[in-house]
């Protein structure tokens, strides 16, 4: 019998091996494919049970683990709630992550190669991998008055260092509470997000980098600088100032927005056009200039160009090829120019930089878990959009805007140490060109002006009808924002 | 053997086993810390009684073997050891799961399970040292052949009996008397063997004759068929009524390997193998749940929510263990229904990966080859038949449930030998081991030795010889 006995330990030797090949087949070649498979819990699961790393302002946390009961061990919370959404993003087990949670991910929850020497000593010891810790560049205070100054509007607060493109302040509204997304309850969860997807106002969005509205008068800081740099304008140069503005090849005119003319005789500076904002000597001025000029002008600022800071922003863009009255009206900051608060904070930072526009960044510093700082980000240069002696007269013609033209609520602001701070700014009102919908008003700010630590942009989409609606919405809020800034 | 003839030296390889047994103790003690510091428990305040207790059993079955059958293959009792062990430390890890759950949940916090079956080993461990205690010489089982059978089929049977029958998810396996549940089924596995052993060794001559051919297939004489169309209905019967594929499959599958050894005539292999193809095909035509088994079995995913949700969490868990897995206390077997008795190698697959789980087929495939080996080189047909039997069961157990629990094949209930939560399971499979040690003794043991040898002289000529 003993061949026979060989012969079934043969069968079953077979049959073992098809155990062992199976087995190998699952663990290894099928195991990305389960474990990629949305019933999977069990990836979820081992996401939770990681200490993910907090998101840092400053020293405060604006996203932090807290440990629970439940069934997940980690709750991600939110301290600021729908003030910081627009920076932190959700973290979400039904609808995946946004924000800084997204595009920091491998950092926070512990997977980045910066911790490899954290990650073999996990291997050898068996132990959760911990989440690494995020340092944004924004500033606590400045950030919290924006909030204050917006919510309950439709709009955005974008601030920037202007010497080294640190966003300073990034603000929605509306906004949305990350707490509610991130939550463990997968059905309130799905209730909420559809409640925010199905909200006109888009609460979703990020608003400050994402939103695009047309600049309108902000945007003549764009042609202002385009006339210096021609080398055929100073700021004294007179410019015809008429309360019309015949839009060449069509019978349409363009008038102010007082309706009168911007300087008796109709004739004005060009320091003085900027400061009264004045329609009828941008639009002759665009013209003069032409449409490549502005559009050049504008890609130095940054228009054109994909920008991630590292939360991927919409590109603002100037229109590809505008006839005459288009340009006119693109040199308002109207037709189809697009800018985003990102960009019109640029914008003034660049100026106020004396020409060097930087790279926004929001990242500061990555740390490992026991916070040790593994990585510090350094600015980085955009490009240089005016020579600093135009660049210095740009500044001085903004300090004009807040002197003597329509950025006046803005006069009167102290730094810590109690000495008046020259600012300088540009408001702006722009129509959407939608029926029905309230124009857009802006303010575009920095200060110190020749020497600016900040420079802001506010958006309000629901701004009200006058020129000077920078005093009426957005103005105040860039007001907080730079005195929270400077203090 | 012709250098091994001479008695002086025949080695009994039991340090080697002492050895091999103390490794698997230290893997229990380690895996157990490994659990509490993972899970963050810490170490159990019974922890160390506990390792003294499994300690202390491992040893009197070591010392019981080094006494009654010092010649036995000296692998079978350290593996043992080591899948009972593996097996204590993942039940204490699924218990450490669920009372972490029911903390969570504010619930009670639920009966640990580890207990029970570190009882059950006690259990095991004391059948084992009577059958080494009481049978001294494996032949005299022959005696009780159609006892066992008789005893065999009743215990098959009983769980259909009204009253003490007693059906646990689905499938109509289980006896309880007196608050006591066992299946009846594993102790019928021992019973049965030694039966078709007794059985075979008489008829065998007889089975072997070819009277005709049926497509050039020889056959049997119509009159031999008898015996094993019986154990094919009384197979069939197990499915039907008690629903339990896997037993069935168990039994139909050993008398078939069996008959084919005693024979050595294939067409019984072909003839089984027909009729159970045919037993398979009516009973997928013939009984929803078998035919829900093998549609899950064909896609589990479309079965995800319901009837495929275990084998799904189950492949998750493989999926999840990767190569070296997520080590102790790190995964989430307790995913899995029925983690620690069914699907205890998924929860070993996920905490141990790729590694662990061949690690663990691979100790049972020693196991059996050391079994058949036993097989081979006994002398007397009877001890060949029922170690190759013996052997055979715990093969087809293992191919059964393992290959299930990873879609190889359909799955089926059936426990996972020495590992699987349930005190029938590891009592039984520590008397196959029992059994298989003492033929293995008789195997192994030099010529003209004294039979069970008892004085403490001879005892310590052992251990000075090493």
């Amino acid at each position: 019998m003993t061949r026979s006995i060989r012969r079934i330990g043969l069968v079953l030797m077979v049959l073992f091996l098809a155990l062992l090949a199976n087995v190998t087949f699952i663990q290894v070649f099928q195991a990305d494919n389960y474990r990629g498979r949305a019933d999977n819990q069990r990836v979820l699961l081992e996401e939770y049970e990681r200490e993910r790393g907090p998101i840092l302002t400053g020293p405060e946390a604006i996203a932090v683990s807290e440990k629970t009961k439940g069934k997940y061990r980690w709750l991600r919370v939110y301290p600021e709630g729908e003030q910081d959404a627009a920076v932190t993003g959700f973290y979400s087990m039904v609808y995946g992550a946004t924000g800084l949670e997204r595009t920091e991910n491998d950092v926070l929850s512990g997977s980045s190669d910066l911790f490899f020497v954290d990650r073999i000593q996990q291997l050898v010891a068996g132990r959760q991998p911990r989440g690494g810790a995020v340092t944004t560049t924004i500033d606590a205070a400045a950030q919290a008055v924006a909030w204050e100054g917006l919510r309950g509007t439709r709009g955005a607060v974008y601030a920037i260092e202007p010497s080294t493109g640190r966003t300073l302040v990034q603000v929605q509204s509306p906004s949305f509470d990350p707490n509610l997304l991130s939550s463990h309850d997968p059905q309130s969860i799905r209730e909420y997000y559809e409640e925010l997807l199905n909200d006109p106002e888009q609460p979703l969005i990020n608003r400050p980098i994402v939103a695009l509205n047309p600049p309108g008068s902000t945007f003549k800081l764009v042609t202002a600088a385009a006339a210096l740099s021609s080398g055929r304008f100073t700021m004294d140069s007179v410019l015809p100032g008429p309360a019309e503005f015949d839009l060449p090849l069509s019978s349409r005119t363009l008038r102010n927005w007082t309706g009168e003319e911007c300087a008796p005789g109709g004739e004005i500076t060009l320091e003085q056009a900027l400061a009264v904002s004045c329609n009828t000597a941008f639009a002759w001025l665009g013209v003069e200039l032409g449409a490549d000029a502005l559009r050049a002008q504008a890609e130095l600022f940054g228009f054109d160009t994909k920008f991630e800071t590292p939360l991927r922003a919409s590109t603002s863009r100037f229109p590809d090829d505008p006839d005459a009255p288009q340009t006119a009206m693109s040199a308002i900051g109207q037709f189809d120019v697009r800018a985003t608060a990102m960009q019109m904070a640029m914008v003034a930072a660049g100026i106020g930089n004396n020409g060097v526009v930087m790279q926004p960044y929001l990242v500061q510093e990555i740390r490992a878990p026991d916070l040790s700082i593994l990585r510090t980000f350094e600015p980085q240069q955009y490009d240089i959009a005016l020579s600093s002696d135009n660049a210095r007269q740009l500044q001085l013609m903004m300090m004009a805007v807040v002197d003597e033209g329509t950025a006046g609520i803005l006069q009167g602001i102290y730094d810590a140490n109690g000495a008046l701070v020259p600012v300088g700014a540009k408001t702006g009102t722009a129509q959407t060109g939608r029926d029905g919908e309230q124009p857009v008003s802006w303010m575009v700010a920095m200060a110190p002006a020749t020497n600016p630590k900040i420079a802001v942009a506010v958006v309000v989409e629901d701004g009200g009808q006058a020129e000077l609606s920078g005093g009426a919405i957005a103005g105040p809020i860039a007001r907080a924002v730079i005195e929270a800034a400077l203090q | 053997m012709s250098t091994t003839e001479q008695p002086a030296r025949q080695r009994t390889r039991r340090n080697l086993e002492l050895f091999l047994i103390l490794i698997a103790w230290g893997i229990g003690v380690l895996g157990t810390l490994q659990v509490g510091w993972a899970t963050e428990e810490g170490i159990h305040p019974r922890f160390w009684v506990t390792a003294g207790v499994v300690g202390i059993l491992a040893l009197i079955t070591h010392a019981i073997v080094r006494w009654r059958v010092p010649y036995a293959d000296p692998f079978m009792l350290p593996i043992a050891t080591l899948l009972t062990i593996l097996g204590l430390v993942m039940i204490y890890r699924l218990d450490v799961a669920a009372a972490q759950r029911a903390a969570r949940l504010d619930n009670p916090a639920p009966t640990p399970d580890v207990y029970n079956q570190l009882i059950w080993y006690g259990v095991a461990s004391l059948l084992f040292v009577l059958v080494l205690l009481t049978i001294r010489d494996h032949r005299i089982l022959q005696r009780y052949t159609y006892t066992a059978g008789l005893l065999g089929v009743i215990l098959l049977l009983l769980p259909l009996a009204p009253g003490i029958g007693a059906t646990v998810n689905g499938a109509t396996l289980w006896v309880r008397v007196a608050g006591f549940t066992f299946q009846p089924a594993e102790a019928a596995k021992i019973l049965l063997t030694i039966f078709f052993a007794g059985y075979l060794v008489v008829t065998r001559d007889s089975l072997a004759l070819v009277r005709t051919r049926v497509l050039g297939i020889p056959l049997p004489r119509a009159r031999d068929l008898g015996p094993i169309l019986i154990v094919w209905a009384v197979s069939l019967g197990v499915l039907i009524f008690q629903r339990d594929l896997g037993t069935s499959l168990l039994f139909f599958g050993l008398f078939v390997g069996m008959l084919y050894i005693a024979t050595q005539r294939w067409s019984w292999l072909v003839l089984g193998f027909l009729l159970f193809a045919m037993g398979s095909v009516g009973a997928y035509l013939l009984f929803g749940h078998v035919r829900t088994r093998v549609q899950i079995w064909l896609d589990p995913f479309a079965y995800a929510d319901t009837g495929g949700y275990q084998i799904v969490q189950s492949l998750y868990g493989f999926a999840n263990g990767g190569l070296f897995g997520t080590g102790l206390g790190r995964g989430h077997p307790e995913l899995v229904p029925f983690a620690n008795t069914d699907f205890i190698t998924a929860a070993l697959g996920e905490e141990l990966g790729l590694t662990g789980a061949l690690g663990i087929v691979l100790l049972y495939g020693i196991l059996i080859e050391r079994g058949l080996r036993t097989a081979v080189a006994v002398r007397d047909p009877f001890g060949q038949l029922l170690a190759a039997g013996l052997s055979i069961t715990l093969g087809i157990q293992v191919f059964v449930i393992i290959g299930g629990v990873t879609r190889l094949i359909p799955l089926t209930g059936l426990t996972t030998p020495f590992l699987s939560y349930g005190g029938s399971s590891l009592v039984a499979n520590w008397v196959i081991i029992a059994l298989l040690l003492v033929i293995s003794h008789r195997a192994r043991r030099p010529a003209g030795a004294a039979s069970p040898p008892g004085s403490s002289a001879e005892y310590a000529t052992q251990v000075v010889r090493r």
